[in-house]
């Protein structure tokens, strides 16, 4: 999609073709032909995996919706009529719900590297951005299609994330009922949830078109950090990394399906067994796991209004990383301080994935006991601790850091940094410093 | 980028070697999973288990007077009940099978019979354990599925058509007393459902 | 539980931990038992099914339904009267009987009247009350669980079930009030519930000759409801060992074709 094409139309037909759309070359030029640095590692394949992730999540979601019916009377129904009578019903069922957390480990993971290896700095902000917008569909889709099988956690999760813009001053009231199409969650709810649940993922897909081709235009980066320079940094990515990801995918499915086969339920709740009842509110609400943090931001502050705003805050900050991050290095590979607070900020979003599972009451820590009760360090006061690091991480130590950190020095080239002492010192000698 | 990244092939045609069996080898056995993943992509589509067990419906007969027929739904489709009458039945016996374009009765009950009009009438039809059934109303009980054999269209009974039977308007297929195609675009006799006598008076189709 | 669960409980962390979190502060936690179903080869006891499917007719059917089941599910694959020579479940003798043992509500008939008929296997398993209100009324305002999906629905599972059947008759703690038309059970959440103790000695006579035990009677009707929970657990196992090796053998070649592949060059 950059710089000049290395497709060469070889049969008369290709050059018919390419005269007129040119798809081939532009396929050629993405996945077949397209220099790619050469020192990509293992976590660099989940971009291949999220592909395969979102088309499992469309065509399986595609059959499931032959079968389900979107209205409250009949969508619990529907679903258990999928899972006991639909030719292999309780299969596609099963590889859609557990794809979409597949789906959230995979982004996850993709996402933390982005932040390691300083994948969102330029010239990538917009590819870091794009990618931002697809999480937030994920999400967006994922509560929905959480709703459908309108059990219990369904419909107690549709009614609690509804109610949050409640707490928007003036028109909350007023666009939470726009929200519904009624004056609670019902089937008005339900309709245009599996309206929009089944629009989204195309949203999802053009969006990767996007990301894919603000990928293309500066290229990949890679785990030095570094720019490529010249041809001798880059190998083809077709066969190189389409067999390194065609591994990484195997080996992702393997995991897949040993949730999908082997442990179907694990990852969602009892109580969505239970058909929606407005009238009896489940005695411990939770998102899915993958929402989790979030959940925790939002509890860990007093106010309702105050808790929303930090919660979109948390999302709308990852907007504007490219420009909070000041260091000239990219990979934390050279970062000596960063990458111990990189390392924190791990451990803290999986601790605000726990704090969002547990009663925020509960003892993390007890201290000691009173009238028989433990007392100590409940989960709300960790999960204010962790939040209060998520946006110091992006709002005081990124921006500070890139002033007062002294970076590691680092190879010339990615051709030195893979090729090391081997590389003859005559072609890195005389190379300048890295310009990044 | 020439000196590290030789041709797939590189190290020359004549070497046709345990390298290229790897990637045979592994190129078709990511083929054959994807083609088992198809099948429940695709059979999802075919009828589920209780579709298919919702499969039979119990039907009483004793209220059709004589050349009368009555419509039934089964299976999403109409299926005729018809008591004919005796000028109905020997017009349909005196036919030759000769001059039948579709010659296999098309009968669930009993297939591969010659399309005669006792094996198209309720004559080899079962009945449940003790119930005697009266043979004038095997011979003129008739029990078709309603849908032309042409496009799935429904007939027009009642002795409608050049043979005194049906009459399909959409494409103007004509079938005679028996439900047998005489004329028309039709390749094939009007179907005949699986039935049973439950009792003197009901039938149960499917 | 089993060991698998126990591991994925331990390694999936904060996602696992969110179910049972409430619960275990409240209640007992249930009794660990063993089952013929746990594990990745795990199968049911065929005769177990059928025993716990006399203890659901003779017993939980007069207050508990089973919701989006059919009579014919005895007799599909991996249910407990299956029957390889009857690969279709209506044709399949023992469904038929029990089916006929029922009375259904069908019509209308031709002159627009509801009639009652013997049931067939397609016929859904019919339902104790007539709707919600009536169930509430009939049981001092609780309304009886749907018990097709009971297993799946709470998250200790079968052994609940299981603990919650057998985990009558203990001594009333002080600070629990128990209200008439309530009754104590410690594996309840809140300790309280509206369901009367079920099981005793000799409740029902096992077609088998088994002796009715409440622990015997217990595990069969659990039993039974597990597989009612997940009437195709069978196909997903067999289904699921088949594809891992699959998976696993394109793995090594895939891995020996990025070997070759990478070879070429420095890296």
């Amino acid at each position: 999609m950059s710089g000049h094409s290395t497709y060469e139309p070889k049969t008369g037909i290709e050059r018919w073709l390419d005269e007129r759309l040119p798809i081939v070359r532009l396929g050629y030029d993405s996945f077949i032909g397209f220099p790619t640095p050469r020192n990509l590692n293992y976590w660099y394949t989940f971009g291949g995996i999220l592909t395969v992730c979102l088309m499992i999540q469309i065509l399986s979601g595609v059959v499931l919706a032959m079968h389900y019916v979107a209205h409250v009377d009949y969508a619990f129904a529907s679903v258990e009529r999928i899972d006991r009578d639909v030719n292999f019903g309780w299969l596609l069922r099963s590889i859609h719900a557990n794809g979409a957390s597949m789906f959230f480990l995979a982004v996850y993971i993709h996402m933390f590297r982005g932040l390691y290896y300083g994948s969102y700095k330029a010239p990538r902000e917009m590819l870091w951005i794009l990618g931002v917008v697809i999480y937030l569909l994920m999400m967006a889709a994922a509560f929905m299609g959480y709703v459908l099988p309108w059990g219990q956690m369904s419909y107690w999760g549709a009614m609690v994330i509804t109610n949050l813009f409640g707490a928007l001053p003036i028109v909350g009231g007023p666009i939470t009922e726009w929200l519904w199409g009624g004056f609670s969650v019902g089937n008005e709810t339900l309709n245009r949830f599996f309206s929009l649940h089944y629009l989204i993922p195309f949203l999802i897909a053009g969006v990767v078109g996007l990301h894919i081709w603000a990928l293309h235009v500066p290229g990949n980066n890679n785990p030095t950090g570094i720019s490529v320079k010249t041809s001798n940094d880059t190998l083809p990515f077709h066969p190189y990394y389409t067999v390194k990801d065609g591994f990484a995918i195997l080996l992702f499915l393997m995991i897949f399906a040993f949730f999908v086969f082997y442990a179907p339920d694990v990852l969602g709740h009892a109580d969505n067994y239970i058909e929606a009842n407005p009238l009896v509110t489940p005695a411990h609400i939770v998102p899915e796991w993958y929402l989790l943090p979030f959940y925790a931001i939002l509890r860990a502050v007093p106010s309702k209004l105050g808790g929303v705003i930090l919660m979109f805050g948390a999302i709308a900050v990852l907007f504007v990383l490219p420009w909070l991050d000041t260091s000239k290095v990219r990979s934390m590979r050279y970062r000596p301080l960063a990458r111990w607070f990189f390392l924190f900020f791990v451990i803290g979003g999986l601790g605000l994935g726990w704090c969002g599972a547990k009663n925020p009451d509960d003892i993390f820590l007890a201290l000691g006991s009173h009238d028989g009760h433990a007392t100590g360090i409940t989960f709300l006061w960790l999960a204010r601790v962790l939040t209060v690091y998520y946006f110091a991480y992006f709002l005081v130590i990124l921006p500070i850091l890139g002033f007062v950190e002294k970076p590691k020095p680092r190879p010339a080239s990615i051709e030195d940094s893979v090729l090391g002492a081997k590389a003859g010192p005559q072609d890195s000698a005389a190379k300048p410093a890295p310009a990044e | 980028m020439s000196d590290v990244t030789p041709s797939p092939d590189g190290s020359g045609a004549q070497e046709p070697s345990r390298r290229d069996f790897i990637y045979i080898a592994a190129g078709g056995a990511v083929a054959v999973g994807g083609a088992f993943v198809l099948w429940p992509f695709i059979d999802q589509m075919n009828p589920a288990a209780d579709t298919l067990a919702l499969a039979s419906i119990r039907t009483p007969i004793a209220g059709i007077a004589e050349g009368e027929q009555i419509t039934v739904m089964w299976r999403g489709g109409p299926v005729f009940i018809r008591k004919r009458t005796q000028s109905d039945i020997e017009s349909a016996r005196a036919v030759e099978l000769s001059a039948l374009p579709d010659r296999d009765a098309r009968n669930e009950n009993e297939p591969g019979l010659p399309a005669t009009d006792e094996n198209r009438s309720a004559q080899l039809v079962a009945a449940a354990e003790g119930v005697e059934i009266d043979e004038a109303l095997r011979t003129s009980l008739i029990v078709m599925k309603g849908n032309c054999t042409h496009l799935g269209c429904v007939p027009v009974g009642d002795g409608a058509g050049d043979y005194n039977g049906w009459f399909c308007p959409c494409h103007g297929s004509h079938y005679d007393a028996a439900g047998r195609i005489r004329r028309g675009p039709a390749p094939e006799n009007l179907h005949i459902p699986p039935y049973t006598f439950v009792s003197a008076t009901t039938i149960q189709i499917g | 539980m089993n060991m698998l669960n126990r591991l994925l409980i331990a390694v999936a962390g904060a996602a696992a931990l969110a179910g049972p979190a409430l619960a275990a502060e409240e209640a007992h936690a249930p009794e660990p038992h063993t089952w013929a179903f746990e594990g990745p080869f795990g199968q049911y006891d065929k005769q177990a099914l059928q025993r716990g499917f006399q203890v659901y007719q003779q017993v939980c059917s007069v207050c508990h339904a089973l919701d989006f089941m059919s009579l014919r599910n005895l007799g599909e694959e991996g249910g407990p009267f299956y029957d390889p020579e009857y690969p279709n479940p209506n044709d399949n003798p023992i469904v038929r009987a029990i089916a006929a043992e029922y009375m259904i509500t069908d019509g209308p008939d031709e002159f627009g009247e509801m009639f009652e008929r013997a049931g067939r296997p397609a016929d859904d398993f019919p339902h104790p009350y007539p709707n919600e209100r009536a169930a509430s009324a009939a049981n001092g305002g609780a309304i009886p669980p749907n018990l097709s999906l009971i297993v799946k629905a709470r998250s200790g599972g079968a052994e609940y079930i299981r603990s919650l059947l057998l985990g009558y008759g203990e001594e009333v703690p002080e600070d629990v009030n128990v209200r008439p038309g309530q009754y104590y059970n410690p594996y309840f959440p809140g300790g309280v519930l509206a369901m009367p103790p079920q099981l005793y000695e000799g409740l029902v006579e096992y077609a088998d000759g088994t002796e009715a035990t409440p622990e015997q009677m217990a595990h069969d009707v659990t039993a039974f409801l597990a597989w009612a929970s997940e009437p195709h657990m069978e196909a997903r196992k067999s289904m699921g060992f088949m594809v891992l090796i699959y998976l696993f053998i394109v793995c090594v070649l895939v891995w020996l074709a990025y070997r070759q592949v990478w070879s070429r060059v420095q890296h």
